[in-house]
């Protein structure tokens, strides 16, 4: 074998993350109350379009999250070793972004390097001017050339998205094809019917998000399309890199949050009394207490036991991805008390009603009732708060990456990479990609999601669409 | 013309494609001093007919046809502004719900005024105004300065109307205004809009469900189905000969004492649905005297009379030959004379403690249920009433041991409930079973039908399979008249009767030997609520079966019980055979419950104070024969003349 697989720790929790939102898919599919507001959330535009976006920010990120340790190059018959360096997917996918390192910054698309250096001249003199990127439209031997040759490369990239994209609506037309008893009417109908129309947005907007990507990377092939950091490293590449982090800080948050906000803020409303007033205290501390500085000082004793045990940890990648993981928890911890009060409102709300009352009177036993008559009935409130908790931590993670007690500085994320661009912003002229190239996938990300948000809200208002 | 001239107005809701038209082409007339009673089961349209007038429609909802003259104004023609003026001022509404009418942070006097300057210009002088108004409604004049919070739901709904008759209003629209009330203040509320109506001159519009309160209230009835009003008349005419088959059912349907051995007529079917295409009469599918033309051909308003217009065809084509069906008559339910007590309740007693302060120390407590004795005999009923706060709900509970006991002791077929640990108490449940009121908070939404009939016998009988427990999830939905495809479905596709059918199934599934019945049929319509009796009666006869009826109507309490204990502050201070009580009541507040029932024409009860007593009998504020003892001493429960009243002016 050429290559080991390794499972990190948020690795392993995303896929248990992916797993559940399979089960949940499949329990909603099967229950008729459960499917309808979802199938409002399909016929919103808006919901399909920004669902669509999501699920390709959660591609990226899923293929950022299959890691493996490549084989070093060793003489026959001896045991196979395999390098420090922890890869993904879409490492060996984006291989030629992620090798073409130019020696520090350069503009989106330049071909020259951002510093002056000492250039030796064939004649063997010296020079001071921008010298050439290495890799950065290194075929173009003529500068004057750049603008025609962009424009050329897009071209052919418009085409192999437009190819895919159609790849895709054969695709749906196949898979159609059974049900509408032949190849073509599965056409027309896909093309005609109303009740297509959530697919038809899909595809369109898939199709968009396909020409799209085709010419960033078409274009990314030859070009640093949002330049290089101090290092040289590419931009795109980096932003790229951040959307794992920037995806495991809003969902395993999430995950890790939602236990302690289902259990306490249902079983504060439910029993009462004395557990009401222990879970109260808890929480109402934990509020007080400064979110921020909680979270700082949870993350230095994260670095301190990862510097005092180097032996737990053989790759940087599983340093790093510790203190992640860490950050994950913290944040899981700080975050859950709001959920938890709302659950624990709605509980005392629901323990009065007369269902609630009847199954007591047949004798059902307490966590009988959470779980089959309290828990499905605060299952919207949990699923609208998850959804616009995300954004929300996404952009918790910037902040913190900012000031220095997020994730690991060797992590790619968006709050690293406005964290470098920080000092550069005084520098004249100024070096403006990396934050614009952080913000730009940070903003789509965040107002896809809470415009996501919005119309799971809406489909779930139990006012739009009468009793659910 | 005077009054309120109302024609052929129709109300419809966008929704799509369709247009859907809650009301449908809707004529009234309102003379001057005249009272109109709109008449007619939930979902009819009567409240937008309403709304419509005011022009308050809710968002969705337009006005698409129709005018309404109001002394000489166009109230649809009228613009916004002008419209304003006229609201609260010529026109004015009360509505079901004092509380969410009147402004909390506002005293009395504040929103009176505010009528009074927006329509009567009156600033400065306008505390003399307020008085006379406060007066007139019959409210003390200090109360001028209090807040909503500090009144009593009475108080409030003639804090309400004080506010609505500063305007001067022309005619004045009321909506259910005495439903969320109890009986004896619906009796005091109604005399007093019946006597304002008189002294100010106005025109009245009262929007009820209830036969009994439009016959004491109204000159003239309109009765409203389906959109539509299907017969128009003078009162005496349609309390005495009502024509359509509608009206008539909604006569039949009405429990009382002189029904007690029969079954209640009833209507087959449901309301039909907004949106439902009528190609003829929007009763035919329901009626028993349907025929051919009802089903093609949409019948006008025929005047039957003068001043009598009925919409059917019955009125101008004779149909010889049919005549009303004979109700099969059920014999009488008499329990077993000489059964031991299935229930015993002896000075039960459930008190809240009230914690103040921030160790939450116990100050004191709200006896909400203070020393009660009574007993069921096995396929007996006993029917308990009293107005809302006096602890029947929470008797119920704490019989169930839903909520704890303080004190005393409940004895289900010969084991005491209180005692019990908490495995054998488990078991017991299944002997006793709860229906309760809201036919939409008592089944959880996110069940199936069937899983909610099943969950008690998993519970309860562990001894049954699952295809057992299916086969008896079919019989039960049989039994209560429910297809055995509702299993599959959840609650929110079946309507409140049905939701009711399920509720009772769901108790039965454990086959208990007591139900206790916590106002099952107060939030459904007469018709429903007749269909639920027979059930009840049914079930009664054939599985001899105890019930403990909670119930505030005095009427459904007649048709169904065997008995009658009345609540009084957390006490019983009357119990003993229903006839008896119903027809000779002895303690004064049972005469009181009785004098304040709708339908005798509004006589004159005196009203004392609505406090009560911290010490003696609780009921000596208001009691018209009030003895010096009665502020001493709380009297017991004792035996006279075959039952129990708890009042010193017996024994």
């Amino acid at each position: 074998m050429s290559f080991r697989p390794e499972i990190l720790w948020s690795d392993a929790l995303l896929f248990l993350l992916l797993a559940a939102v399979l089960a949940f898919v499949l329990h909603v599919r099967r229950h008729e109350h459960l499917r309808a507001p979802w199938l409002r959330v399909a016929q919103s535009r808006m919901g399909v379009v920004t669902a669509v976006i999501l699920a390709g920010y959660a591609a990226i990120g899923v293929l950022d999250s299959l890691h493996f340790r490549p084989a070093l190059p060793v003489a026959a018959r001896e045991p196979v070793q395999y390098g420090n360096e922890v890869l993904s997917v879409l490492d060996v996918l984006a291989e030629p972004l992620r090798l073409r390192v130019e020696t520090t910054y350069s503009e989106p698309f330049a071909l020259h390097l951002y510093a002056k250096e000492n250039l030796s001249l064939p004649d063997g003199g010296q020079m001071r001017d921008y010298p050439r990127l290495k890799y950065g439209g290194a075929h173009l031997a003529d500068t004057a050339g750049r603008a025609g040759d962009i424009a050329w490369r897009a071209a052919v990239g418009v085409l192999w998205g437009a190819g895919l994209a159609f790849g895709f609506w054969l695709l749906a037309a196949l898979s159609q094809a059974w049900r509408a008893r032949g190849f073509v009417p599965a056409i027309t109908q896909l093309l005609r019917a109303p009740e297509a129309a959530a697919w038809r947005t899909a595809l369109v907007t898939l199709s968009l998000l396909l020409v799209l990507g085709s010419v960033l990377g078409r274009l990314s092939l030859d070009y640093h399309i949002l330049g290089t950091d101090k290092v040289g490293q590419d931009v795109f590449y980096l932003s790229l890199k951040s959307i794992r982090t920037g995806l495991l800080i809003g969902t395993l948050t999430t995950l890790i949050m939602l236990p302690f906000a289902l259990f306490l803020g249902v079983a504060a409303g439910y029993y009462g009394g004395r557990v009401d007033d222990v879970i109260q205290y808890v929480y109402t501390t934990l509020n007080s207490i400064p979110g921020v500085l909680l979270i700082a000082a949870a993350v230095l004793v994260a670095q301190v036991y990862v510097e005092t045990h180097p032996e737990l940890f053989d790759t940087a990648a599983a340093r790093s991805d510790l203190r992640l993981v860490f950050l994950c928890g913290i944040l899981g911890v700080t975050s859950w008390t709001g959920l938890a009060r709302l659950l624990r409102g709605e509980t005392l709300k629901l323990r009065e009603l007369e269902y609630i009352q009847a199954a007591r009177a047949f004798g059902v036993a307490n966590l009988r009732i959470l779980s089959r008559h309290i828990l499905p009935n605060v299952s919207h409130l949990v699923l609208i708060t998850v959804v616009i908790d995300f954004s929300g931590l996404v952009l918790a993670e910037a902040v913190l990456s900012y000031v220095g007690v997020g994730v690991d500085p060797t992590m790619a994320s968006w709050g690293n990479m406005i964290n470098g661009a920080r000092l550069e912003l005084a520098r004249e002229p100024m070096v403006w990609w990396q934050l614009a190239a952080a913000f730009l996938f940070m903003f789509v990300l965040v107002l896809s999601a809470n415009l996501f948000a919005d119309s799971v809200r809406d489909a779930f208002d139990p006012r739009a669409g009468g009793r659910a | 013309m005077n009054g309120l001239a109302l024609h052929d107005l129709r109300v419809e809701i966008a929704a799509g494609e369709r247009r859907l038209a809650p009301v449908d082409g809707v004529s009234l007339a309102i003379g001057p001093r005249e009272c109109v009673a709109l008449l007619g089961e939930s979902g009819c349209g009567k409240s937008l007919t309403a709304l419509a007038l005011m022009r308050l429609l809710p968002e969705g909802l337009a006005i698409t046809g129709g005018e309404a003259n109001l002394n000489g104004i166009d109230l649809f023609a009228l613009p916004e502004r002008a419209m304003q003026r006229v609201r609260g001022g010529r026109l004015a509404m009360i509505f079901q719900e004092p509380m969410l009418s009147l402004n909390p942070v506002l005293t009395i006097a504040q929103q009176i005024a505010e009528a009074l300057s927006v329509h009567r210009s009156l600033k400065g002088a306008a505390a003399a105004e307020i008085q006379r108004l406060l007066l007139a409604v019959g409210l003390p004049v200090d109360l001028a300065a209090s807040y909503p919070f500090q009144l009593s739901g009475g108080q409030r709904q003639r804090a309400l109307i004080a506010t609505m008759l500063a305007g001067e209003p022309q005619l004045l629209i009321a909506d259910e205004p005495t439903t969320a009330l109890d009986v004896t203040v619906q009796a005091q509320i109604l005399r007093l809009l019946k006597q304002l109506q008189v002294e100010q001159g106005m025109s009245l519009l009262l929007i009820t469900h209830d036969l009994d309160v439009a016959r004491d209230m109204a000159d003239r009835v309109a009765i409203m189905y389906a959109g539509e009003v299907v017969e128009w008349a003078a009162r005496e005419a349609l309390y005495e000969q009502p024509f359509h088959p509608y009206t008539q059912k909604l006569f039949s349907v009405l429990p009382s004492t002189r029904r007690r051995g029969e079954r209640l007529d009833h209507i087959p079917g449901n309301v039909p649905p907004l949106g439902t295409v009528f190609p003829g009469c929007r009763f035919q599918e329901r009626c028993a005297q349907a025929w051919d033309r009802c089903r093609h051909e949409a019948p006008a308003l025929y005047e039957l009379r003068p001043g009598h217009r009925v919409r059917c065809h019955l009125a101008v084509e004779a149909r010889p030959g049919l005549s009303r069906p004979n109700l099969p008559q059920s014999s009488e339910v008499e329990p077993p004379a000489d059964q031991p007590a299935l229930l015993q309740v002896q000075d039960l007693a459930v008190h809240f403690p009230i914690r103040r302060g921030l160790f939450r120390r116990t100050v004191g407590a709200v006896k909400a249920v203070d020393g009660v004795s009574f007993e069921i005999r096995t396929g007996e009923t006993l029917a308990l009433v009293g107005e809302s706060g006096c602890g029947k709900s929470t008797l119920a509970r704490g019989i169930l041991r839903l909520i704890e006991p303080t004190a005393g002791s409940v004895w289900l077929a010969g084991m005491e409930i209180g005692r019990l640990d908490s495995e054998a108490l488990r078991r017991k449940r299944a002997e006793m079973q709860i229906v309760f009121q809201d036919p939409f908070a008592s089944l959880n939404p996110r069940m199936r039908v069937g899983d909610v009939l099943e969950e008690g016998m998993q519970a309860l009988r562990p001894e049954l399979g699952r295809a057992e427990r299916k086969a008896l999830v079919v019989r039960l939905l049989g039994q209560v008249g429910l297809d055995a495809s509702a299993a599959l479905r959840y609650p929110h596709a079946f309507s409140g009767g049905q939701r009711q059918r399920i509720a009772i199934a769901r108790a039965l599934a454990v086959e208990p030997k007591l139900l206790i019945c916590d106002e099952p049929t107060s939030a459904l319509d007469v018709s429903v609520q007749a269909q639920i009796l027979n059930l009840l009666k049914d079930l009664q006869r054939e599985h001899g079966l105890a019930y403990l009826f909670i119930s505030h109507n005095l009427s459904v309490v007649a048709y169904l019980a065997h008995r009658v204990a009345v609540m009084y502050r957390g006490r019983i201070v009357e119990e003993g055979a229903a006839p008896s009580i119903l027809s000779q009541p002895l303690h004064p507040y049972t005469r009181l419950l009785l004098a304040s029932a709708p339908g005798q024409g509004l006589p004159q009860i005196a009203v004392f104070s609505e406090k009560f007593a911290q010490l003696g009998c609780p009921f000596a504020p208001r009691c018209g024969d009030v003895q010096p003892i009665c502020a001493e001493r709380n009297p017991s429960l004792d035996t006279w003349q075959g039952r129990r009243v708890a009042c010193h002016l017996y024994g």
